[in-house]
């Protein structure tokens, strides 16, 4: 039957080619078998350690930031809430919606808007975008008492830097910012986003210690990144607080004292060499740095022509006019060029040379000694003296007392001042040395500079009976209020080498600045008698006075416009019967040293003797400290 | 004979019913339900959104199937040519009016629902095919003459499915019309020839690829070269399957999977997720029941009476088979990735829908094994 065999040929060929294709395909199940054994098995372990790789994700946490502290426990500069509220994208059903329901809460304003926007658009979907940050707590209860009607909004807290103080203490604490590319180390948490490191003043120079170490968590993450959950966590190690010798009553006060005036006024101990108030007038609000300062704000900053940027305290370099004369005098009575009771004739000028020099008092002083000399600061005297004497044994001095180099106070920007002598003149401007010049460095004027921080140091060595005391900003002694160590200057430094009766001399003169009736700051002396305290006037002119003025009439500094009077200085110690404290204060173009620097060192040694910031106990709180809340700010800012 | 003729040709609905396959459906069912512990894990544990759908989808299915399978098998062969009709219409609207999705145009939004006519092709050409060729006698099948319609037939719906672009489906078309074309009997050299004239003509149609294509058969060469690249989808998958291991890390457990690395975790890349969790063991147990299921066809198509039977059943299977060697190999990286889904597995409703229909054919023929159809039918 035809139909038949057709049938079972066709049968017969689907069989045999069903048993075929059957068989072929069994086989590339083998090879599919073949390939998940080599795959699963074989290669198990290098796929195990991808996936591995592929799921964790470590995470750096960023250490909290050391405190910085006055030498009592006060925070100068401290960790403070950070209330932030975020939007997340994906969660939120219309962004624009939200940020207008956001608005209605807290202030959120077209650039912010325009700036979440914008980062919405670049990042993932889940990625928190920051809406505003340093909320106060009552915005942010706020936000948070509405948010199950803000969709996506998330309320955070980190922390953030905080200067409670402001100004006062801008200058020794200074100021934390943004890594900048070329500050990138080997710590990886230098490259944190948002991770702030010291940039000026003790927040720069203990940067390291206050840093602290990266603690790190692992998280585990998907392909796009999104943490999942924490699977472990090393917390690190937060930074340690710097304890400075500071206290902050006496910086406060010193700060307030100087008040509207341009300048700068440095106490320290003069036996442990613990700077007790740095002032630096004006200061600025380190604040700013930390936040992000703006462009008004840093325009502000640096065409102020007090130049609130400046710590003058150790960058400003002036003349230190008739603070020198000490000095002067003591190199000459160790040369042998004057005794003490050597007399100089003053009648309001001395000429040398082509050349004539003026006293500061034109009808003269009449017969000086050394101890009359620096009582009324004749100039004439102090000609004299360092005519006899010469530069380099002035130099040579004044190296001694800590001039001329830089005291290594842990703070940024110091400068050095500049001590001349005849090699460095000859270096320097390839000049020699001009006898005349000699009688310009008697009177603490010409190529000299010095910083109030370096004055108050050579005040320092002078009152301490000759010590090569070391200025240092913060304690090493691990504690809080009176330093542990009270041994005198003498136990703990080196001499400088200067003889006591010699010596004896400069500071009677000193004494008797303070003493009336001929003192020069007989006006500005302290009258508690136990408080009393010795000095030296100053005031260094920052242009030459002309000869056709000399001959009508020299303006007063009143007279002139700011920018030309001269700088008034004060260098002081006290109390007179068993010194402690030093003090030394420039007023920029204050005018004269005995009335415009006086009366503010006066005000700030008895201050300090009250204070007595060396000696008090931790529990026991100043005179001052009735007021002494931190400069008020806005909560939260 | 008469016996034969009286026991196939008119059976009862009851009788039809108590002839189905009943392991086969409880075989199908098996797989599924892997599918649906599958697709639980791929949300984290959660039936929504993919399980609850899943079985759903797979209830309505089964019905559909056993629909399917109890209707006569001469009603299926008499309507193949108008179903073929049918497809080839919407596969050409497609190319009009289609939807893009994925970067490709593949559906057609009826309103009511979207259809993938793609899909509807797979069954479609394998029906008609069946019916050609039950047409012709042994003789007639070694004549060219007699082979240009279907030639025609398979090409015409392939190319349109290319220019989708749809490469995968389009490779299931042509394989599975060829495995039809090879049980009928067409001689074995012509497809040796057409093996050697397709290979050499590679660098021509290679040209006609999309760059997204090429870009695809590119990486599949070198997955590492670009892993955050195309070569993506293959390393992170490797890297799911490797880390399994033997034994695999655990119902729920799969860490690639979970966490978002593995690409389409719940569709063309299920079985990754599968072997991360439950390890090779799971992965050969899956693969066990695919070859029993895969066996069954062969069984049943063996087994028929009638030449369609035999070819509707053989290609349908040889498609079945296609499906897992592909998807498997694909996310292996064993083959390029192509997009083709894992049988009764993978989430989405139309794939589920074209192979419960494919199943409920071969159902049928195992049901109507014994019915005899003439060679030329009446009809349409």
């Amino acid at each position: 039957m035809a139909m038949n065999r057709r049938d079972n040929d066709l049968q017969r060929v689907f069989t045999r080619r069903a048993l075929l294709l059957g068989t072929a395909q069994l086989g590339l199940f083998g090879a599919l078998i073949g390939r998940l054994y080599y795959l699963q098995v074989m290669e198990s372990d290098k796929y195990t350690l991808l996936a591995e790789e592929n799921r964790i994700n470590m995470r750096l946490l960023s250490p909290r930031r050391g405190r910085v502290l006055d030498r009592f426990g006060v925070e100068l500069a401290s960790n403070r809430r950070n209330y932030r509220v975020m939007i997340v994208a994906e969660q939120t059903r219309n962004v624009d919606a939200t940020l207008e329901a956001l608005s209605n809460l807290i202030q959120v304003d077209d650039t912010q808007r325009a700036r979440v926007k914008r980062e919405i658009e670049r990042r993932r979907k889940f990625v928190p975008v920051v809406v505003a940050e340093n909320l106060s707590w009552d915005d942010f209860a706020k936000v948070n008492l509405h948010s199950p009607d803000l969709p996506g909004v998330q309320l955070d807290v980190g922390e953030t830097r905080d200067y409670p103080y402001t100004t006062t203490f801008s200058h020794v604490v200074g100021y934390v910012g943004a890594v900048a590319e070329n500050e990138l180390g080997e710590d990886p948490l230098l490259e944190l986003p948002g991770f702030r490191i010291g940039k000026s003043g003790v927040e720069k120079v203990y940067d390291e210690q206050l840093r602290g170490r990266a603690g790190h968590s692992q998280m585990e993450v998907n392909a796009y990144g999104r943490a999942i959950r924490e699977l472990a966590r090393h917390n690190g190690q937060q930074g340690d607080d710097v304890v400075l010798t500071i206290d902050a009553d006496l910086q406060r006060f010193a700060m307030e004292r100087l008040g509207e005036e341009s300048g700068a006024a440095v106490v320290m101990d003069i036996h442990t060499g613990d700077i007790l108030a740095l002032a630096s007038n004006p200061g600025y609000d380190p604040n700013w740095f930390n936040v992000g300062i703006t462009g008004p704000q840093w325009r502000q900053l640096n065409t102020d022509k007090y130049k609130p940027l400046t710590n003058k305290a150790i960058q400003g370099q002036y003349p230190p006019g008739s603070t020198f004369k000490m000095l002067v005098g003591l190199a000459a009575l160790e040369a042998g060029a004057m005794t003490p009771e050597t007399r100089v004739f003053c009648q309001g000028h001395m000429d040398f040379g082509n050349n004539t020099f003026h006293c500061w008092k034109k009808g003269g002083h009449g017969s000086m000694n050394m101890a009359s000399g620096l009582e009324e600061s004749c100039d004439v005297y102090f000609y004299e003296t360092a005519r006899r004497t010469g530069v380099d044994k002035i130099a040579e001095m004044a190296k001694r007392l800590g001039l001329g180099n830089l005291s290594g106070i842990d703070l940024t920007g110091e400068r050095r001042g500049l001590i001349p002598t005849r090699a460095w003149k000859q270096a320097v401007l390839g000049q020699p040395w001009a006898q005349g010049e000699n009688l310009v460095i008697g009177i603490g004027q010409g190529y000299v500079t010095a910083t109030p921080l370096q004055l108050a140091v050579m005040t320092a060595r002078l009152a301490n009976g000759g010590y090569a005391v070391q200025p240092r900003i913060v304690r090493t002694d691990d504690a809080l209020g009176p330093a542990t160590d009270q041994r005198p200057a003498s136990q703990r430094w080196p001499s400088i080498g200067l003889k006591r009766e010699q010596l004896d001399i400069a500071l009677e003169g000193m004494i008797r600045v303070t003493s009336p009736p001929r003192g020069t700051a007989a006006g500005a002396r302290i009258m508690q008698a136990q408080y009393a305290m010795a000095g030296k006037t100053g005031s260094s002119q920052v242009r030459r006075i002309s000869r056709l003025e000399r001959e009508t009439r020299v303006r007063k500094n009143e007279e002139k416009p700011w920018e030309e009077r001269d700088h008034a200085l004060f260098v002081a110690f006290a109390p007179v019967s068993a010194p402690r404290y030093a003090c030394a204060v420039i007023i920029e173009h204050g005018g004269s040293g005995s009335k415009a620097a006086a009366p503010v060192a006066r005000d700030i040694l008895l201050e300090t003797q009250k204070l007595d910031p060396s000696r008090r106990p931790r529990s026991a709180p100043g005179p001052t400290t009735a007021s002494g809340q931190p400069a008020t700010r806005k909560e939260g800012g | 004979m008469a016996h034969w003729s009286s026991r196939g040709n008119d059976l009862s609905f009851g009788r039809k019913l108590r002839d189905v396959n009943w392991g086969l459906v409880l075989l199908i069912t098996l797989i599924a339900s892997v599918g649906f512990t599958a697709l639980y894990s791929a949300a984290g544990g959660d039936i929504d959104p993919w399980a609850d759908r899943q079985m759903a989808r797979f209830v309505i299915g089964l019905i559909v199937m056993l629909a399917i399978a109890v209707t006569d098998i001469r009603v299926w062969m008499r309507l193949s040519y108008v179903i073929f009709g049918i497809g080839l219409l919407l596969l050409i609207a497609v190319e009009l009016f289609g939807r893009i999705g994925m970067g490709a145009q593949r559906w057609l939004d009826l309103g009511v629902v979207h259809i993938q006519p793609s899909e509807i092709m797979k069954i479609a050409l394998i029906l008609t095919l069946a019916r050609y060729f039950h047409g012709l006698s042994y003789e007639e099948t070694g004549q060219i003459r007699w082979l240009v319609l279907p030639l025609a037939i398979v090409l015409v719906p392939v190319v349109l499915v290319i220019k989708q672009p749809d490469l995968g489906t389009a490779m299931l078309l042509l394989a599975s019309s060829g495995a039809v074309f090879f049980f009928a009997g067409v001689r074995a050299w012509k497809f040796l020839l057409v093996i050697v004239g397709g290979g050499s003509a590679l660098p021509i149609l290679w040209n006609f690829l999309h760059d997204y294509q090429k870009k695809r058969v590119l990486t599949f060469m070198n997955p590492e070269e670009d892993p955050l690249g195309s070569g993506y989808h293959i390393l992170q998958s490797k890297i799911a399957l490797g880390s399994g291991g033997f034994s695999g890390k655990g119902f729920l457990q799969g860490t690639q999977s979970h966490l978002s690395f593995l690409p389409e975790k719940q569709t063309d890349f299920i079985f990754t997720m599968l072997a991360e969790e439950h390890g090779l063991i799971g992965a050969l147990v899956l693969i066990a029941l695919y070859i029993l299921l895969i066996a069954y066809g062969y069984a049943i198509a063996l087994r028929s009476r009638s030449q369609f039977g035999r070819l509707l059943a053989g290609g349908l299977t040889t498609m079945l088979f296609l499906y897992v060697f592909i998807n498997i190999a694909m996310v292996s990286g064993l083959v390029p990735v192509v997009g083709v889904p894992l049988p009764l597995v993978s989430y989405g409703g139309t794939a589920m829908m074209t192979l419960l229909v494919g199943l409920g054919l071969l159902i049928n023929c195992y049901v109507h094994r014994d019915v005899e159809i003439p060679r030329h039918m009446s009809g349409l």
